[in-house]
């Protein structure tokens, strides 16, 4: 017989119950919470006389509608306001702990998970939040879930499922200089496209990986979504660990050496059997731009806008061709050539202090580019604010002509006040350059932190590693 | 929740790729605390040639003529025809809850993303996988054909064209039985509270700290 992969060991340690088709009751060990995809998951459970069967198992944070600028005002959208509100109300009704908004620990709900040891190796992990791959990176399964299964959990604090199958991509060899794990993800997903992870999911591994800090690796998982794959998860070795140890929800004493034992194990065998396996050369990788409204429509920094003629099939010469229509590009322009109005760094995908400190690298002694309109940088969490500003990150930024703002969501979905007006270009370190998805008619091409950064001082994009 | 068993319905062609849910529903529509009244703002920014916000009402804005779903022959469809990777990125069920509030009951793709796919399910929505040559084949047809109609029958698991070709398709049997009788998932799965609770027990034992719980 052959050995496990990590996400066979981490599905049977959940198993509650198996019906006769396969189909499983899984045991979820943590669910987080945040306003928007919550309101009406709690309006069933009171609808129906429920309460949480483990409240001490959630925790909620509203994310997605705060301002970024001053806070002491509250939030000036009525109906963004009531959202938040209504968060507050119901956590306080079910005895479910919530940073809330005047919270120093407030912040993205992917980047608090982590931060505070709340997400752990092992666990599973969800959310009514696609991004939930993020937390794969502690050798956890997690995965994003609809409203009504967040009712589910809230009820029963378990989900139904089928198992993936699996996929392993591996990357080996060393990242270049000035290539972050960012460039990597996108990478792959130009390989595999944004449906080549469906059904699957996805571990990466590859000596590439294992030299990924914990932020890295937070952002590849992240973006597992994009390529179609509810789960992304990396195994657990010392980097984790290290990771962990310390954190505010993290066990201490007797149980961290329990956990340690077992978050050991938490690896694929060596002669596990995954259902499909890619592999990528980090040297080959270089620095990434998205040129269309797919996160597959991606190519390098010394790439150019593809001709619709040149598209593999009639489906996507179609796609391309629409694409470039709502980006307002050529075929054949060279990438370096786009000029950008705005400068968006933040997100669930890259908005951690290592995030802000490759930014600031860039960034740092040098100008925001008159024809930027604006470069804003959101800290993914009050605590990565506070720890950027120990740094001096933020004068960094400032002094640069960068706006440095407060901890959400912000101009990754633009759901706030931050947002891209019709016809707006923006490098965006956020994960999905949908139509509209940073405002009506704006046109998003998504980069690294580093990229972003090198593209608002010099109005367009740049290769990072000439800078 | 809502019963599916046979739907003889007009079909409306959606002739694009990796539709995902910011166009099911945008953005500011989320903003709601309510689950009903999506449907006027379903593809939102494809359908209206303004910006819509929530609270404004719909009646009068300008409809952008060229959208499907504007043609007055696709008017009243309860079936979507669809391209690959439909209903990708936000997990939001708004976008399923957006689709049935505005009458449709069957989505027909290649190819559907994870979250979306369970996501209609939960909602009384059958989401049905083709070949990706049917589905061609399907929208040419539609396409020239006025008033074109398919007969989906949920039990038998076919879909049925006016000639009366029928075609099979798969679906997950616990889901099936779910859909068919219009059944509370969560009530089935307390039936399975003491197993639930053994589990609990035997994982307090070998992992203690994943019960210490986020309340400090
Ligand atoms: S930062 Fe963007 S992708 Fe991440 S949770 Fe917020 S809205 Fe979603």
């Amino acid at each position: 017989m052959s050995g496990q992969t990590l996400f066979q060991k981490l599905w049977d340690a959940h198993v509650v119950h198996v019906e006769s088709d396969g189909t499983t009751l899984l045991y979820i060990d943590r669910h987080l919470v945040h306003e928007v995809t919550s309101p009406q998951a709690f309006e069933g459970l009171k609808l129906a006389h429920r309460t949480p069967r483990r409240a001490d198992a959630a925790i909620a944070v509203p994310d997605h509608n705060v301002p970024t600028t001053d806070r002491s005002q509250g939030i000036a959208d009525p109906v963004s306001r009531l959202q938040v509100e209504t968060l507050d109300a119901n956590c306080a009704e079910f005895g479910i702990t919530e940073f809330r908004m005047d919270d120093i620990r407030q912040g993205i709900v992917h980047v608090i998970g982590p931060e505070e040891g709340l997400t752990l190796p092992g666990m599973t992990v969800v959310c009514g939040d696609s991004h939930t791959s993020t937390h794969g990176a502690f050798g956890a399964l997690a995965f994003g879930i609809g409203t009504s299964e967040v009712e589910h959990v809230l009820a029963t604090q378990c989900l139904w499922q089928k198992p993936s199958k699996t996929m392993l991509v591996k990357v080996e060899g060393q990242l270049g200089k000035g290539v972050t794990a960012k460039d990597i993800a996108l990478a792959i997903i130009g390989e595999i496209g944004t449906a080549g992870g469906t059904g699957y999911a996805l571990e990466f591994g590859g000596s590439a990986i294992r030299a990924l800090s914990m932020e890295g690796r937070m952002t590849l998982c992240n973006m597992a979504i994009e390529a179609g794959a509810r789960a992304g998860m990396v195994a657990v070795d010392q980097i984790t660990i290290d990771y962990v140890k310390g954190r505010p929800y993290a066990p201490k004493g007797a149980a961290w050496d329990q956990a340690v034992a077992w978050w050991n194990t938490l690896h694929s065998d060596g002669d596990a059997k995954f259902d499909r396996v890619i592999e990528l050369d980090a040297a080959q990788i270089e620095p990434q731009v998205t040129w269309g409204t797919s996160p597959e429509m991606v190519t390098t920094i010394n790439g150019r806008v593809p001709d619709p003629a040149d598209a593999p099939s009639e489906v996507k010469r179609h796609d391309w061709t629409r694409a470039l229509e709502y980006m307002g590009l050529a075929a054949g322009t060279p990438i370096a050539e786009i000029a950008v109005d705005k400068v968006f760094i933040g997100s669930c995908t890259n908005s951690r202090i290592e995030d802000l400190r490759e930014a600031a690298s860039v960034a740092k002694g040098r100008k925001v580019s008159p024809n930027v309109k604006l470069a804003m940088v959101v800290p993914g969490s009050g605590l990565v604010k506070r720890q950027a500003e120990t740094e001096g990150l933020d004068r960094i930024f400032v002094e640069a002509g960068f706006e440095w703002r407060e901890p959400g969501c912000s101009m990754c979905l633009a759901m706030n006040a931050d947002r891209l007006e019709q016809g707006e270009r923006c490098a965006s370190t956020s994960n999905r350059n949908f139509e509209g998805r940073q405002g009506q008619g704006g046109r998003t091409h998504l980069v690294s932190p580093a990229m972003a950064a090198a593209a608002a001082c010099a109005g367009h994009f740049v290769d990072v590693r000439k800078e | 929740m809502r019963k599916f068993s046979v739907l003889d319905g007009l079909v409306v062609p959606l002739d694009r790729a990796n539709v995902d849910t910011d166009a099911i529903i945008p953005k500011q529509f989320l903003k709601s605390i309510k689950r009903a009244g999506f449907g006027p703002n379903l593809f939102d920014e494809w359908r209206y040639l303004d910006h819509g916000e929530p609270g404004k009402s719909n009646h009068d804005r300008p409809l952008n003529p060229d959208f499907v779903l504007n043609q007055p022959r696709y008017r009243d469809a309860s079936v979507l025809l669809a391209r690959d990777n439909f209903g990708c990125g936000s997990s939001r069920e708004h976008a399923p809850w957006a689709l049935q509030d505005y009458g449709i009951q069957a989505i027909i793709a290649p190819s559907f993303a994870d979250i979306f796919y369970n996501n209609c399910f939960k909602n009384g929505i059958l989401p049905i996988v083709l070949d990706v040559a049917v589905v061609d084949r399907l929208f040419r047809e539609c396409e020239a054909n006025e008033g074109y109609a398919l007969t989906v029958d949920l039990d038998k698991q076919t879909v049925t064209t006016p000639t009366g070709e029928s075609i099979r398709f798969d679906v997950d049997a616990g889901r099936k039985h779910r859909l068919l009788n219009g059944l509370d998932d969560i009530g089935l799965t307390l039936l399975q509270a003491d197993k639930i609770k053994a589990y609990e027990e035997r994982r307090k034992q070998e992992a203690p700290w994943l019960f210490s719980g986020s309340q400090q």
